[in-house]
């Protein structure tokens, strides 16, 4: 089929949508991350008070202390929409499994020492359930948060920590010869050995947390902030040197996740912080709260994973994680 | 050393997924996952829920992004090429702006709505199934508005749908419809939105009309409704299993699931109307009637269903045979209503061509001939008469599915059907005895309900005293995004568009 | 007669040999077209054979590439790698 149109006069009459255009002001093109978050959530005119907690509306903002005038404005600096995060997703993946395959096919992670072997075992392969209850803790602010951008991001964030579960019990399996025993091994040390106690308690503490915003505090800045620059960056190093840098190459996908992930909790943070004072006052407030039981958590694990330099490796990364809180404008 | 085990599908599947969870102990079970046992859904163990499709987030990932790489190419040159002069006709658009104000936002409802599930179910393989429903119907929310965006751009009646979506009486309806399933437990929500709505009643959405859109050179819509119905038959499937491990892990289960069975074939069925509608009046090229589709989709498809559920001891849903009565006359019933209060709606109406009343004959036989046809020749005579009908008073509404109460009875179409329930001294009125009896088991939901009409009668519609007034806060411009379309700046626009260049001829042509 | 499962794909180049294959592996399979898609009914069980597609297409097939160009379906799933298997129980 052909048309020769005479372009110049089938005009457009208007840019976007009428919300979109109030927010962006008259005559702007929007973009589709625009297009795709704003506005999408009703606020006005909800019919019925949800069964499972009648004290709220379904869309509450009051589920959170923090206060925005337009929550749409936690925006996502990633301009992530469904479509651009699948397709990134897509080639990570693509080449996350190439990654795989060529450890697994040339059996690369057989020459590693058995001593690192099995530490990656028990400070590793555990973390598929500190992902899982990330996943947990996301999915509760993709439910009970407010408005499109942030449950847009965070049911988003909440498939990638399934995703990072996922690759985690892959390493698991490619350690074992695809030997099933070795997760529940690993399933064993989370439940019962002493050393992951204090992170089990602090992950089920925040499955109880009720403020989404908190939770987006604890677990996307703090508890990600924390252990993922300890048990994937500098471990992964730690590994690199004792023969491990296959091993490396199985967390390719994790360890880029997480630079890209935290620029959207920090801008997330920053944005609500610049709000207002009050809102300020919460998140310090939460950080103060939470970072103590943070370290706490981690510090058997750095132990474990730095002999004899868990706590300087720890020190460090809790200094990263106060300076990237400053950035977003944050007195802690 | 031994040559590592190959997984099969099933196995490496449960590893990925299963084994993450663990029964929590510095936290109660109950409150880490305070929602799913109120309502009274009784789980022995959550290991024997089975995933169907077994897909990881790898395979998920693959698939899903060759997915939207290929829409996002066809949205793209569909913009670059003016794709909406390929549409049959600019009545067709109309299709579109219903599907914009009353779908789209259920889509994303529908994401909030399996967030809440998917954090709510303490089995992990339940959780997981429908965190991937709530992102792939993020989705459909964002590739709906990437595709109709372009519209909007040229047609009238799309540029205020996030005001209108929670403001205007016929969208209270979709609105209503899903709010009710959100505000209920997460059993219920997923046996509504996965079972009643999606497995049952969606493929008449999603294939006829889509089909129908290809049909009328709405490659935008074609596109991505096919492409969303891919993951709605994964949708399909976790509602189909949800159901089964309900039935299968407690008989206390089988009254509850039934009762919601009852309720939500009914509640979507109202619903569907509206899409019935759309097929029946809005597609200037019909593909299928809304009955054809009935009988097809439900009364072949549905039913087997039902006959395979049988054997927990469900049976089929309560007035489906008042829905199957009903399929010669539901569509024509709502387009009248429609119609006439075409001042109130973001939207147009019209009465149909010659050749499309042929078509409707053909298709509904001698009741479309004695009842519907010699009504639409009336209204047509009066318009050209320059007395165009608009029904301006308001109309009583249905307290649960929120459609003015205009259907006729069962057995007598010319006799209006209206139910009056009582609760706490008050009355209210319903259009069906479906409806009366969803109110009667949960009438402190269904008080609930905001009844547009009796909202502007409380000047709770910023003040408005007439229709008009209404119109006015829901942003509607007069006879350009509501009324006739004939004559309307959408009919005369593609009137210039289509005088300054050859017609296109819509491929779909060879296939009709 | 056993009530029809049924499954139904976009009419396109890709899912054209996944059609075929299923139509060749199940003799009461009946296609049905229309714009833009077909629907294959068929009484009690289907089955998409992961070799038969492969031998249509000439490659490697992973049955879940179903996924791209599937539209809708009706009955109960059962996979695994070789076998897609559409049934109703009674």
């Amino acid at each position: 089929m052909t048309i020769d149109l005479k372009t110049t006069s089938i005009d457009p009459v208007r840019k976007t949508f009428d919300h979109i255009a109030e927010k962006l002001g008259p005559d702007k093109a929007a973009t589709r991350y625009q297009e795709a978050v704003w506005g999408l959530q009703p606020i006005v005119n909800q019919h019925y008070r949800p069964t499972w907690d009648p004290t709220k509306t379904l869309y509450d903002p009051s589920r959170t202390a923090v206060v925005m005038e337009d929550f749409d404005d936690l925006i996502d600096p990633r301009q992530y929409y469904y479509g651009t995060w699948t397709i990134q997703r897509g080639k990570q993946q693509d080449s996350q499994e190439k990654n795989f395959k060529f450890v697994e096919s040339r059996g690369l992670m057989d020459g590693m020492e058995a001593a690192w072997k099995d530490k990656i075992r028990r400070l590793i392969v555990p973390l598929r359930h500190v992902a899982w209850a990330a996943n947990t803790n996301n999915s509760y602010i993709a439910a009970y948060g407010f408005g499109a951008p942030i449950t847009s991001a965070a049911s988003l964030q909440t498939m990638d920590q399934l995703g990072i579960a996922q690759y985690i019990t892959r390493i698991g399996l490619i350690l074992a010869d695809n030997d099933p025993t070795a997760l529940d091994d690993a399933k064993a040390l989370w439940l019962d050995d002493d050393m992951w106690q204090p992170m089990r308690a602090l992950v089920e503490e925040a499955m109880v947390t009720k403020d989404w915003f908190e939770l987006h505090v604890l677990q996307n800045l703090l508890i990600d902030g924390a252990l993922h620059p300890l048990m994937f960056d500098k471990f992964d190093a730690a590994v690199t040197q004792h023969g491990g840098a296959a091993y490396s190459m199985m967390n390719e996908f994790t360890i880029e996740w997480f630079a890209e992930a935290s620029r959207w909790a920090d801008a997330v943070i920053k944005r609500c912080a610049q709000e207002s004072p009050a809102n300020k006052t919460h998140i310090e407030g939460w950080i103060a709260k939470w970072m103590p039981r943070i370290q706490g958590a981690l510090k058997p694990l750095s132990d474990a994973a730095f002999d004899g330099e868990g706590s300087v490796a720890l020190d460090e990364v809790v200094d990263r994680l106060m300076t990237r809180a400053g950035k977003a404008g944050l007195d802690v | 050393m031994a040559k590592a085990k190959r997984l099969g599908l099933k196995e490496r599947y449960s590893l990925m997924t299963r084994g993450l969870d663990w029964e929590t102990t510095y936290q109660p079970m109950d409150e880490v996952f305070p929602y799913d046992k109120y309502e009274g859904i009784k789980i022995i163990d959550w290991d024997k829920w089975e995933d169907p499709f077994r897909l990881t987030m790898e395979s998920y990932w693959k698939y899903q992004s060759e997915k939207e790489r290929k829409l996002y190419a066809i949205l793209d040159a569909f913009q670059q090429n003016n794709g909406q002069l390929n549409i049959s006709d600019a009545r067709y658009m109309n299709a579109v702006k219903l599907w914009l104000q009353g779908i789209t936002p259920l889509e994303y409802a529908a994401h909030r709505g399996f967030a809440h599930a998917g954090r709510a179910f303490r089995g992990a393989g339940a959780r997981v199934a429908c965190q991937m429903q709530s992102i792939d119907e993020l989705r459909h929310a964002q590739t709906q508005l990437h595709a109709f965006s372009h519209y909007n751009k040229f047609f009238n009646g799309m540029h205020g749908f996030a005001h209108l979506r929670d403001r205007a009486w016929y969208l209270s309806i979709p609105k209503s419809f899903f709010e009710d399933a959100m505000s209920a437990g997460p059993f219920e929500f997923v046996t509504s939105i996965s079972f009643a709505f999606e497995y049952v009643l969606t493929n008449l959405l999603f294939m006829p009309f889509v089909s129908g859109a290809a049909y009328n050179g709405d490659m935008a819509t074609t596109t991505f409704g096919f492409s969303a119905q891919s993951d709605e038959s994964r949708h399909m499937t976790l509602g189909l299993e949800v159901v089964k491990f309900m039935l299968e892990q407690h008989e206390d289960n089988v009254p509850i699931v039934q009762a919601w069975l009852d309720k939500w074939f009914w509640r979507g069925y109202r619903l569907l109307g509206l899409v019935g509608t759309m097929m029946d009046y809005m597609l200037p090229k019909k593909v299928m009637s809304w009955k054809e589709a009935w009988e097809i989709y439900w009364e072949e498809n549905g039913i087997a269903l039902f006959h395979d559920l049988s054997r927990y001891g469900i049976r089929l849903p309560k007035y489906h045979e008042v829905a199957t009565k009903e399929k010669t006359r539901v569509t024509h019933e709502l387009w009248a209503t429609l119609y006439q209060y075409g001042n109130a709606l973001g939207l147009h109406t019209w009465v149909p061509e010659d050749e499309e009343l042929d078509w409707m004959s053909e298709k509904y036989g001698d009741l479309f001939d004695t009842m519907y046809r010699p009504r639409l020749l009336f209204l047509r005579e009066q318009e050209q008469a320059g007395n165009r009908y608009f029904n301006n008073r308001l109309p009583m509404v249905c307290q649960v599915c929120q459609i003015p109460v205009f259907y006729t009875e069962p057995d007598d179409p010319q006799k209006q059907c209206v139910r009056i329930v009582e609760w706490a001294d008050t009355k209210h009125h319903c259009c069906s005895d479906g409806c009366a009896d969803i109110f009667n088991r949960e009438p402190e939901k269904f008080v609930q309900s905001l009844i547009p009409p009796q909202q502007i009668y409380r000047g709770d519609a910023g003040g408005a005293r007439d229709i008009f007034e209404y119109a006015e806060w829901l942003h509607l411009k007069k006879d350009i995004d509501t009324g006739e379309y004939n004559g309307s700046p959408d009919h005369q626009n593609w009137e210039a568009w289509q005088s300054q260049q050859p017609t296109p001829q819509a491929n779909s042509d060879e296939a009709a | 007669m056993a009530d029809n499962v049924f499954i139904a794909f976009q009419n396109n180049a890709e899912a054209q040999p996944i059609i075929e294959a299923i139509l060749e592996d199940n003799p009461a399979a009946v296609a049905n077209e229309s714009p833009g898609m077909v629907k294959i009914d068929c009484p009690g069980r289907l089955v998409v054979r992961r070799e038969t597609v492969e031998e249509k297409m000439g490659r490697d097939f992973d049955l879940q590439e179903m996924h791209i160009n599937l539209i809708s379906l009706g009955g109960n799933i059962d996979e695994d790698d070789d076998e897609f298997v559409i049934a109703w129980n009674t």
